[in-house]
């Protein structure tokens, strides 16, 4: 829906031949997109003219170099200024003491419980052994969806009597640790509005109470441009030491991590990247940075892929794609994986270079186009998708009508079929192996 | 509706901003806004949340919170927010003795999550109205022409063919689905109508207890399964049992979702050929919640929920929050799906309707 910031630029400035220097009115046009493609991507309004001022004193007169064209040159300068704002600060998580205080705070259902979760599992596998303290008494349920969550992880979880005060439940917590022999406890508090000064006092109380090392800050990724607000009111109220920057995994770009970083000075810590517990991964500056602007993002894909693809399956595939040996049923079972990958347009818009093809790829999903192939492959006996060249007039027809589709319709994929499996036969002799297996999802 | 209209009583129109330009923020510093005195002062060291004043307690445990179901007075609190920042710059930029600060009005509107492009489109818009007697007008038939035009007597209605009314509730994670289920379950418990709640999250680590605490605070019996269980099972089995018992409401909790999760949004299709085929023509109300505090990524949610299950309304979260709730405009216009309901608190009570003309209204008042 959202064009992407190369693609505004390749718009706008892409019949720019000029070599040399940006010139000062390319860069205010450049600048106009720049603005947008922040701002669609939650980036605070504020922020975002701040980073403009800066992105456009150095883009005015710089050098386009050789292999780029003016909007890739902007593209490029826009992008190393956001790594270097999401660098910003201490980004090692600390775990000194014994036990070493972790307290997670945020607005209600930024997701705080789960990510409390995810970090003791993070935790587990670097050797040392947390403790969950429920700190939330005032959700309906919140300690037991900590206590489950803990069940499943083999996790002590603490629960203080009802009617404890959340820094004596901290507190005991704390204690609780120390007699269980655990070395690292973490806080699950309650989620609160940045205005309600009671509760944002509670917080401050607690922080008082047991010093934690690390106080994260969870932030929803969808969050619009109230995040800043959030973030500084918490950062007054506690010594917030980074954030966890929640439902990643959505099509959110995240631009409330930016703004944050960009007023707080906090650096974003970790990543929450899907349901389970194990959807926790560690920041990295570029990756975000490239979401944010819609650019290619190949690790996730790669990721995503991994997740989808079963991996004897992806080998299997890979094998037949060498050998030269695809027949129309693995395509089926092509089309049927990738589907699984989510929607195809978002799929190709983080494959660098395939953004443009990202919106006619959707297209054709929406039309039905994918179905329709689906169906004509169905209509087929199995002897027929393993070997393509019997399929007669007669065959053709019969498959027409059984899938609800034309003859022109079956012929056009039968060529397709036919030119693909030629390319294939190329490719496998010109040895880019590496390039598909890496595509297919093999480790 | 009322609330709006006991603003002017309960908390006095701030002063027009003196005839110096009204500043857009120029700092990050969080603004003190009138109604924060409203609030409890904390400078004492803290203890569990004090009691708000005519707000019921939010602690678990109450087992008279659902009593009070009216309105209650931090309702004016929870939207004079959203509107007297929000707002009073709109109003402060529009009203300039130089004329309209078209910028700084676009920035405002930036401000509260309308969007760029929506913000920009509604000032070019508003720019070249000649019927509005000033830009104020202007902007606000502009804004209110996004929203969408709805029946205020709404109501979850009763399948043609008899049978209970059906109110599935969708949404990504932690928008405060399971909250909204609770304040809705005493609203209709309080008008006499007879429901069950069906806890089809069977996902989420101990959903099915915060909504059963929910239940029993509004009185009202919900039918659930073991923690994994199918959802499409667990409605179907709410359903069944509405029919046996005579009810005429079943209130349908569904997990947290995000909206790129095709299997997950596929699961939430089926909920809804569920309910189709348990009682056909039921014609079932699903509520799509969202976070006021959500930014542009709130229209790709609607989209999605809106394309999985067709959703007939809206409620919208957190309006006690410094969020502004700015994309509904977007969404409204988009999908033409209205917000039914806002949520302004914690309390069993703190949910509103939502009235498209009186909220435009109250935002120029």
């Amino acid at each position: 829906m959202f064009d992407t910031l190369s693609e505004r630029l390749r718009k706008t400035l892409g019949n720019l031949t000029s070599r040399g220097r940006i010139s000062e009115a390319d860069v205010d046009i450049a600048m106009r997109e720049v603005r947008m493609a922040l701002l669609e991507a939650d980036v605070n309004f504020k922020v975002v003219k701040d980073f403009i001022t800066r992105v456009r004193a150095k883009a005015v007169g710089a050098d386009v170099l050789q292999s780029l064209t003016a909007g890739q040159q902007v593209v490029k300068i826009v992008h190393d200024e956001l790594i270097d704002l999401l660098s910003a600060g201490d980004r090692v998580f600390h775990l000194s003491g014994n036990p070493a205080v972790v307290a997670m705070v945020g607005l209600q259902g930024s997701g705080k419980t789960t990510s409390t979760a995810k970090l003791a599992r993070h935790i587990v596998k670097t050797g040392r052994r947390p403790l969950l303290v429920a700190a939330d008494p005032y959700r309906p349920a919140a300690a037991d969806q900590l206590e489950t969550l803990g069940r499943q992880l083999d996790i002590p979880v603490y629960r203080a009597p009802v009617g404890t005060s959340v820094p004596d439940i901290a507190r005991h917590g704390i204690e609780a640790a120390r007699r269980q022999v655990r070395d690292v406890v973490i806080l699950d508090t309650a989620g609160r509005l940045s205005l309600d000064e009671a509760l944002m006092a509670e917080i401050a109380a607690v922080n008082a109470a047991v010093r934690p090392i690390e106080t994260l800050l969870v932030v929803d990724a969808m969050t619009g441009q109230e995040a800043v607000g959030v973030a500084q009111a918490f950062v007054a109220a506690v010594p917030v030491t980074g954030l966890i920057l929640t439902k990643i995994d959505g099509d959110a770009r995240g631009g409330a991590a930016l703004s944050i970083s960009a007023v707080t000075g906090v650096p974003v810590k970790f990543l929450g990247t899907g349901e389970k517990t194990d959807a926790l991964e560690v920041f990295h500056p570029d990756r975000l940075a490239g979401r944010i602007l819609g650019m290619g993002d190949m690790l996730t894909l790669v990721e995503r892929a991994q997740e989808t693809f079963d991996a004897n399956q992806a080998q299997k595939m890979e094998e037949k794609l060498r050998k030269a040996s695809f027949t129309l049923e693995d395509m089926l079972e092509q089309l049927q994986q990738v589907q699984k990958m989510g929607p195809i347009g978002q799929i190709m818009s983080m494959i660098p270079g395939m953004g443009n093809m990202a919106g006619e790829a959707q297209a054709a999903v929406d039309r039905g186009d994918l179905k329709r192939t689906e169906a004509i492959i169905r209509a087929m006996t199995p002897a027929e998708r393993r070997d393509p060249t019997i399929l007669n007039g007669s065959r053709r027809r019969r498959i027409a009508a059984g899938s609800g589709t034309n003859l022109p319709e079956v012929n056009r994929l039968v060529k397709q079929f036919g030119d693909m499996q030629k390319l294939m036969k190329q490719l496998a002799g010109g040895g880019r192996r590496g390039a598909v297996g890496s595509l297919m999802g093999r480790r | 509706m009322a609330f709006w209209r006991r603003r002017g009583v309960q908390a006095p129109e701030p002063p027009p901003l003196p005839s110096a330009p009204a500043p857009p923020r120029e700092s990050f510093e969080i603004e003190a806004s009138p109604v924060e005195e409203a609030r409890p002062a904390a400078d004492s060291p803290p203890e569990p949340r004090p009691p708000e004043p005519a707000s019921p307690a939010p602690a678990p445990f109450d087992p008279t919170a659902f009593l009070a179901v009216a309105p209650t007075g931090s309702l004016d609190t929870g939207l004079e927010r959203t509107r007297s920042t929000f707002i009073n710059q709109l109003r402060g930029y529009l009203g300039d003795a130089d004329g309209p600060q078209w910028d700084d009005v676009e920035e405002t509107l930036i401000a509260g999550d309308v969007g760029a492009a929506l913000a920009i489109e509604l000032v070019e818009r508003a720019r070249r109205r000649r019927d509005s007697p000033n830009a104020e007008s202007a902007i606000r038939t502009e804004l209110a022409a996004l929203l969408v035009k709805r029946d205020p007597d709404w109501a979850p209605r009763p399948a043609a063919a008899g049978g209970p009314a059906v109110i599935l509730v969708v949404g990504v994670n932690g928008t405060g689905k399971t909250t909204t289920i609770g304040k809705l379950a005493a609203r209709y418990a309080g008008e006499g109508r007879v429901l069950i709640l069906a806890a089809a999250d069977t996902f989420r680590a101990a959903a099915i207890d915060q909504l059963r605490i929910w239940a029993d605070r509004a009185g009202v019996p919900m039918i659930a399964h073991a923690p994994g269980a199918d959802p499409g099972a667990v409605v179907y089995d709410a359903l069944d049992a509405a029919v046996a018992r005579g009810a005429d409401l079943v209130i349908a909790d569904t997990a947290g979702r995000l909206h790129t999760k095709s299997n997950l949004m596929d699961e939430l299709s089926k909920i809804r050929r569920v309910i189709d085929k348990r009682l056909p023509g039921a014609a079932p109300e699903t509520l799509f919640v969202l976070d006021a505090t959500t930014g542009q990524n709130g229209l790709a949610q609607a989209r999605a929920f809106h394309e999985a299950v067709g959703l007939t309304g809206i409620v919208l979260t957190k309006l006690d929050s410094t969020a502004k709730g700015g994309i509904v405009f977007a969404i409204e216009d988009a999908l033409k799906v209205p917000v039914r309901f806002v949520g302004v608190g914690e309390g069993v009570g703190d949910l509103l309707p939502f009235d498209p003309d009186e909220f435009v209204e109250a935002l120029f008042a």
